[in-house]
């Protein structure tokens, strides 16, 4: 299989295409891991766009995106594979019944020695692939997401270290399966803590931060056709404001679109101080950042 | 090219940052994917692969300016030949704005003034860039070979460009022009108008950045552009920039600490049996319990007493254990945290619920009972009023953390109550913020405490605290 992409420029007008706008390093990271057939680790604070980023990729290559949550406790059988041990069960229940009834049924059973229901037990028909094991499986263009990986364990982080550097799976009782196509591989992290050298050292690393001003205009243009260019402008101006402040989160992109919504909703041309006030809490979501925001906002009322 | 590269990688090592080998290989394989003149996605081609932590992005910005500046689009041909027979003060790029930039060196500084003025009116980039070239050529005073660091220069530069009465200017234009702006609107022209002159500040920057190289080397000029990196910035003398990259780092690293803390609890022992679980398994095996389950004991939640040391020796490394302590005690069930000077108070109270640090370490520093005699720092009378007090509330449970850096101004010891502290806690750690050389010097007295800890640990820098975190069992 070819390499995906033509040229960064490429990358760039294909997520253009589905509605996402890269800048220079996002375009640039992923026509990278396509071409050194690598997996890229997304990091940076929530609502930037970096699970959207994956899924703008899927749709964009026209792949199935395979999408594996991780959350803390996330182990072996959820992640890569799992034996469906009560269809086991059950054929080794047929056996038996075989066995025990007269020889003459026998033939149309399934039949053999241990060996061979041993054998047949651990087929690829008992076997339930999980995210990891069928994407590595499929045979269909693939985007593989790996979201929130900073949230499994250190311990349960190493599963995932034989997937991304080799693009195969070990499974005792069948072998190691090997990819039949190298998929796009995201993995996604809000940092809340430190990742391992080993998956750092196995990724392409991507810091998405907020969008410059133009940049983000331009998101919400996309997003929120509707919307005029005043007011897009005004949205985007008075959220970069909020964003210089100390806040204990800041609005995020995916907030920023909310709220354009619903300006848009109310039928507003442009925000003034008091509407911009009245509609913070789709902007923040802690009550002493909106004190904080509505304090700023104001505070050049007196003067 | 591949030169290049090495002396860039090399560099980033002196930097501190670790590149491993399979960095090096991936990024060379990288840099024969995405040309040079695609200068910002090369750049990122080469952060993806080398950088691997977003706190290290500014270091590698910083080298990547310094050694690759020179070889954009624009620069390529120029700087190859066309600065070696000069006298430093021509610059390539010089002769790309042309008749702009051969009018400007006949400008007055008023005229300059104007333009400058002009160009950030109108958000105008390339005007902008402009002059910030001839801002540099007329106001740096560069000489070449001239072993002065670049924010001297940057300083000169700026000084004499005026920025803030520019930025005055601007602000009074924007309410000229528009006949009265809105208070709103007022702050958002002058967050406009400021990031405007920002950029010019960095492209004023870039252009020192790119003279110095020019004139040095870029190996000589990324050396003296050398920053320690946020894990190894001093705790005491960490400027306003880089507490606030400190404090972004600090949250990863106390869940770190809560997983090693709860972990041993959790290792090696075994619960009752778990009939159920066991029952469920013996399904695979048709029937038989072949392998049995135990219930593992739910791990206990450690509880944890941070006391501080917060006089004015340790007032900056203070300040960052407070908000060390408001970042553990959203990560355990239990955090207690203690400040003293020479009194000792409890101050879990203003860390519970307050969802604003900065707010809470006010509160601390001027509703806390610390100071007990003169405010000079006693850890034995601190000591000893603690154990009195909360003493008996220390339990098996509880791992005991004290910050200071043990300079008693010759008072008693009192370390008796860290040897019935340590009898009674899980453990007892010390993080001392100043080197080891200087411990037990003067009237430090830490090694008399150490006696009674579990281990004492030089804490300056976010490394050292990792390394802690890492010790811990």
């Amino acid at each position: 299989m070819g390499p995906r992409f033509e040229s960064v420029p490429a990358v760039r007008e294909g997520l253009a295409s589905v509605s996402y706008l890269a800048d220079e390093g996002i375009a640039g990271v992923v026509y990278l891991a396509d071409r050194l057939g690598k997996p890229v680790l997304i990091e940076g604070p929530a609502g930037v766009g970096k699970t959207e980023l994956a899924k703008s990729v899927a749709a964009m290559t026209q792949s199935r995106l395979i999408r594996l949550q991780c959350y803390e406790g996330l182990d072996e059988s959820k992640a890569l594979y799992e034996w469906n041990y009560k269809k086991q069960l059950l054929r080794i229940q047929a056996q038996r019944v075989v066995e025990s009834g007269d020889g003459a049924t026998a033939s149309s059973a399934p039949s053999g020695s241990w060996s061979d229901l041993e054998e047949d037990i651990f087929s690829e028909d008992f076997l339930l692939t999980r995210p990891l094991l069928e994407a590595i499986r499929a045979t269909d263009p693939v985007v593989l997401l790996v979201d929130e990986v900073d949230r499994v364990e250190v311990e349960t982080e190493a599963l995932l270290l034989e997937v991304l550097s080799d693009y195969q799976v070990s499974i005792p009782e069948l072998g190691t399966v090997a990819a039949t196509q190298l998929p796009l591989v995201f993995l996604t992290s809000n940092n809340t803590r430190e990742l391992s050298e080993a998956l750092k050292r196995r990724c392409l690393y991507l810091h998405i931060d907020y969008p410059e001003l133009e940049r983000e205009k331009a998101i919400v243009m996309t997003r929120v056709p509707e919307i005029s260019d005043h007011l897009a402008d005004q949205i985007v101006r008075i959220v970069r404001s909020l964003r210089s402040l100390e806040l204990k989160k800041h609005p995020s992109v995916s907030e920023t679109l909310d709220w354009a919504r619903t300006l848009v909703l109310l039928g507003a041309e442009s925000i003034g101080a008091e509407q911009a006030q009245d509609t913070l809490h789709i902007l923040l979501k802690y009550r002493t950042d909106i004190e904080k925001a509505t304090k700023e906002l104001s505070v050049a009322e007196g003067a | 090219m591949l030169d290049l590269l090495a002396g860039f990688i090399s560099e980033l090592r002196a930097a501190g940052l670790p590149v491993s080998l399979t960095e090096n290989l991936d990024a060379t394989e990288a840099v024969r994917h995405i040309p040079l003149e695609d200068r910002e996605a090369f750049k990122y081609a080469l952060g993806a692969t080398l950088v691997k932590s977003n706190s290290h992005w500014k270091a590698f910005e910083t080298v990547f300016e310094v050694y690759f500046s020179l070889r954009g689009p624009q620069w390529d041909i120029q700087a190859e030949d066309g600065d070696g027979n000069g006298d430093g003060r021509r610059v390539p790029g010089e002769d790309r704005s042309l008749a702009r930039g051969g009018a400007m060196d006949a400008m007055s500084p008023e005229q300059l003034a104007e333009l400058l003025y002009r160009a950030l009116m109108d958000a105008d980039d390339a005007v902008l860039s402009a002059v910030a070239r001839q801002a540099v050529t007329r106001f740096s005073g560069m000489e070449p070979g001239r072993p002065v660091g670049g924010t001297y220069y940057l300083y000169r530069t700026l000084r004499k460009l005026d920025l803030d009465a520019v930025l005055a200017r601007l602000m009074e234009g924007a309410q000229e022009a528009s006949g009265g702006l809105t208070p709103l609107e007022q702050r958002l022209a002058k967050d406009e108008y400021e990031s405007r002159i920002d950029r010019l500040r960095k492209e004023v920057e870039a252009e020192i950045r790119r003279r110095l190289v020019a004139d040095r080397g870029a190996q000589a000029v990324a050396k003296t552009l050398r920053k320690p990196l946020p894990e190894d910035v001093d705790f005491m003398h960490a400027s306003r920039d880089e507490m606030m990259a400190l404090r972004r780092a600090i949250h990863p690293l106390t869940r770190k600490l809560a997983v090693r803390l709860a972990r041993k609890r959790r290792h090696g022992r075994k619960g009752p049996l778990d009939f159920r679980n066991t029952m469920r398994h013996s399904l695979s095996y048709g029937g038989v319990p072949a392998e049995p389950k135990f219930r593992y004991p739910r791990p206990a939640k450690p509880e944890i007493f941070v006391i501080a040391d917060i006089s004015g020796s340790v007032a900056a490394f203070a300040r960052f254990t407070l908000q060390l302590t408001h970042a553990i005690s959203s990560q355990f069930s239990k955090v207690r945290s203690f400040v003293f000077i020479d009194g000792i108070d409890e101050v879990t109270r203003f860390f519970e619920g307050a969802e604003d640090i900065t707010e809470a370490v006010h509160r601390v520093n001027t509703e806390a009972d610390v100071v007990w005699v003169d405010g000079h720092s006693d850890y034995g009378h601190a000591l000893e009023t603690f154990w009195e007090r909360w003493g008996r509330e220390i339990s098996p449970k509880t791992s005991v953390i004290l910050l200071g850096d043990a300079r008693n101004n010759y008072h008693a010891s009192q370390s008796w109550v860290l040897k019935e502290v340590r009898r009674r806690a899980r453990h007892v750690y010390w993080l001392d913020p100043e080197p080891r050389s200087y411990w037990d010097t003067g009237d430090s007295i830490l090694s008399e405490y150490a006696a009674h800890c579990d281990g004492t640990f030089e804490c300056r820098n976010l490394r050292q605290l990792e390394h802690f975190v890492e010790e811990l069992d």
